[in-house]
């Protein structure tokens, strides 16, 4: 068990003798400085947890340290102590930050009940540090990996806008990141020791996400057995984070566009009216622009929400981002799997950096989680990546250009393995030997 | 306890032959170790303080030490008077950690000190408790937080009653080792 460490300042050998001998037998670490200036040097190079000071010293006096100290160590516990005890002393020293005033001598059990304080004071703070430390780590959000124009221009916009109160429209193809986005928003706001809730409306009908937003009260309809607080509700001092906004019904446009208004509700059932202050972040992979136009969204709520528009870009406009990308996942999945950290081979890479990806991110990530799961362990290879399907675009409007590539990835897919690969392409294996003899093709080492 | 084999206990200005055997008798049980009465033979005036009319433990611990200590022996000086050290309005006993001498002061044990009335078993049991926790001290041992260990430290006689003049396992297994 770590013993708590006490420095006593004191220019009086006795006392200083008698404290050292009293708190070693009580199980500290006990150090003794004669004089002020002599503390400070000792206090540059090392900590202690309580500092007991004389008021009256030579030199410098017991106040004086006491405010010396405070301006190196604010949360300091400073215990001054002194034969001469003026009520103005006393309240100087409490006012400079002391943790509490004695004067000696003092009763024994004082003493033990000055400590015992002090310490708690300490595995007070101690522990609120420690909370302070958690719940940054909860609001912290994962890395936003990137090194292209594209997303340092949008990582710009966030950390601008993140500071404000306005709300913000998050557009992007799925699988993007858009909810990566609202989290670093939140996270790099005023409001981020408050909740980010999140409500995917797309996956809700009009119904309840009523009550999940509103939330309801007792018996306001067939199963609503307690009350129940609404997301609005929960996100009070913090940020709601509403994903796929295009999908919500008209009704719920109007409803929404009232609460952001006037920051007040009833939940469902109830008649008592909420207030809650949250800021709102909304995502889409839709043109709303387009939707408002077209008269399938709300005019008035699309500019209430879209004060500003942050575009996350698809993965296919950010290609250089790939390799950052794939070692971030291969890192991360081999933490989570506690295997060793793999490798990829530059074929793979290189197959990778030609795909489209059209699911964009959460397609990489899914690509690269799979492979370290039927992979080999060491390396993640060609063939441990399933993208023959779609890409690349062919490039070539000739049938034999076309065929040659369809085998070539036929044959990466099934790690050219004639017998598979022959008869996934419905022919023989005479024949594919023949087209591969053809077309030239070779095994990529 | 390896190198330790006596405890000398120094009674000064102490005349009650019982408690003085009860004190032998028992710390010899509790350390399993030979225990021997010693005589005193120093005057305590020059370590009495005029303005606290108290005597100043700090210098009659260092006198215990410079005239009775001994090497691979504890000593403990046994008092009747009411010590002080210059921070404190009173303690009951002091001891160098991990070193060979103690001291040990019955003056606030009585009942009579508080108005109460006189019980010698409870004044035994308490300077008992008080020799073995700054003896305790002499072995290396510091303040406990179990619950009844002799070594719990004690402000009040209060406290000296609630524990029991024994080490709890954990002090216990650090005594013998």
């Amino acid at each position: 068990m770590k013993k708590n460490s006490i420095l006593i300042v004191d220019d009086e050998v006795s006392v200083r003798d008698s404290l050292y001998n009293w708190f070693l037998e009580d199980g500290f670490e006990v150090s003794c400085a004669e004089d002020a200036s002599k503390a400070l040097k000792m206090l540059d190079h090392e900590h202690f947890d309580i500092i007991l000071a004389d008021i009256k010293m030579p030199g410098m006096d017991g106040l004086e340290l006491l405010r010396r100290i405070k301006q190196i160590i604010p949360d300091a516990v400073v215990i001054v102590i002194t034969a001469f005890a003026t009520v103005d002393t006393a309240v100087q020293a409490l006012k400079d930050g002391a943790f509490d005033y004695v004067t000696k001598p003092f009763d024994p059990d004082d003493l033990s009940h000055l400590i015992r304080n002090a310490l708690r004071q300490l595995s007070l703070q101690e522990e609120n540090e420690n909370l302070r430390e958690r719940v940054t780590a909860l609001e912290q959000v994962e890395d936003i990996i990137g090194q292209s124009d594209a997303v340092k221009k949008m990582l710009a916009e966030v950390e601008q806008v993140a500071k404000s109160n306005t709300s913000v429209i998050i557009t992007g193809e799925s699988g993007t990141g858009k909810e990566l986005i609202a989290k670093a928003i939140h996270a790099n706001s005023s409001r981020k020791f408050f909740p980010l809730v999140s409500v995917h409306c797309g996956a809700l009908t009009e119904s309840l996400l009523e009550s999940e937003l509103f939330g309801h009260e007792k018996g306001a309809f067939t199963g609503a057995v307690y009350n129940r607080k609404g997301r609005f509700e929960m996100a009070d001092n913090g940020t709601i984070f509403l994903d796929e906004i295009a999908t919500i019904s008209s009704k719920m446009q109007v409803e929404l566009l009232r609460v952001l208004e006037s920051k007040s509700f009833v939940r469902v059932g109830g008649n008592k009216t909420i207030t809650s202050d949250f800021r709102v972040i909304c995502a889409t992979n839709r043109d709303l622009k387009k939707m408002v136009n077209e008269g399938s969204f709300r005019e008035d709520l699309y500019y209430r929400l879209n004060v500003v528009n942050i575009k996350v870009p698809p993965l296919r406009e950010r290609k250089d981002d790939i390799p950052l990308l794939v070692n971030y996942f291969i890192a991360k999945y081999c933490k989570s799997m506690s295997r060793n950290k793999v490798t990829i081979e530059a074929a793979a890479l290189k197959r990778l950096q030609e795909y489209d990806f059209p699911g964009n991110v959460r397609e990489l990530e899914n690509l690269i989680e799979r492979a370290i799961v039927v992979g080999n362990g060491k390396e993640i290879r060609l063939r441990d990546l399933p993208l023959s399907k779609t890409t690349p675009a062919p490039k070539t409007e000739s049938l034999n250009e076309l065929e040659r590539q369809h085998i070539n990835q036929m044959l990466s897919k099934y790690g050219w393995n004639i017998s598979h690969t022959a008869q996934a392409l419905g022919i023989d294996r005479v024949t594919l030997y023949n087209k591969i003899k053809k077309y030239d093709l070779k095994q990529e080492s | 306890m390896n190198n330790v084999n006596q405890i000398n206990l120094i009674p000064f200005r102490i005349v009650d032959k019982t408690l003085l055997e009860m004190l032998r008798y028992e710390t010899s049980n509790i350390f399993a170790c030979r225990v021997q009465l010693k005589e005193a033979r120093t005057e305590l005036g020059q370590f009495f303080d005029g303005s606290r009319r108290q005597y100043n433990a700090d210098q009659l611990l260092q006198m215990v030490d410079q005239k009775y200590g001994q090497e691979n022996t504890k000593t403990a000086g046994l008092f009747q008077v009411d010590l002080f050290i210059p921070i404190l309005t009173y303690i009951f006993g002091q001891a160098y950690l991990n070193g060979r001498t103690a001291v040990a002061s019955g003056y606030r044990l009585a009942n009579e000190r508080y108005g109460i009335k006189s019980e010698q078993s409870v004044y035994y049991n308490r300077f008992l408790k008080e020799v073995v926790h700054e003896l305790g001290h002499n072995f290396g041992l510091i303040h406990c937080r179990n619950i009844g260990c002799v070594m719990q430290a004690s402000t009040y006689v209060e406290d000296i009653d609630l524990k029991n003049a024994d080490f709890c396992p954990t002090c216990r297994r650090q005594l013998e080792q």
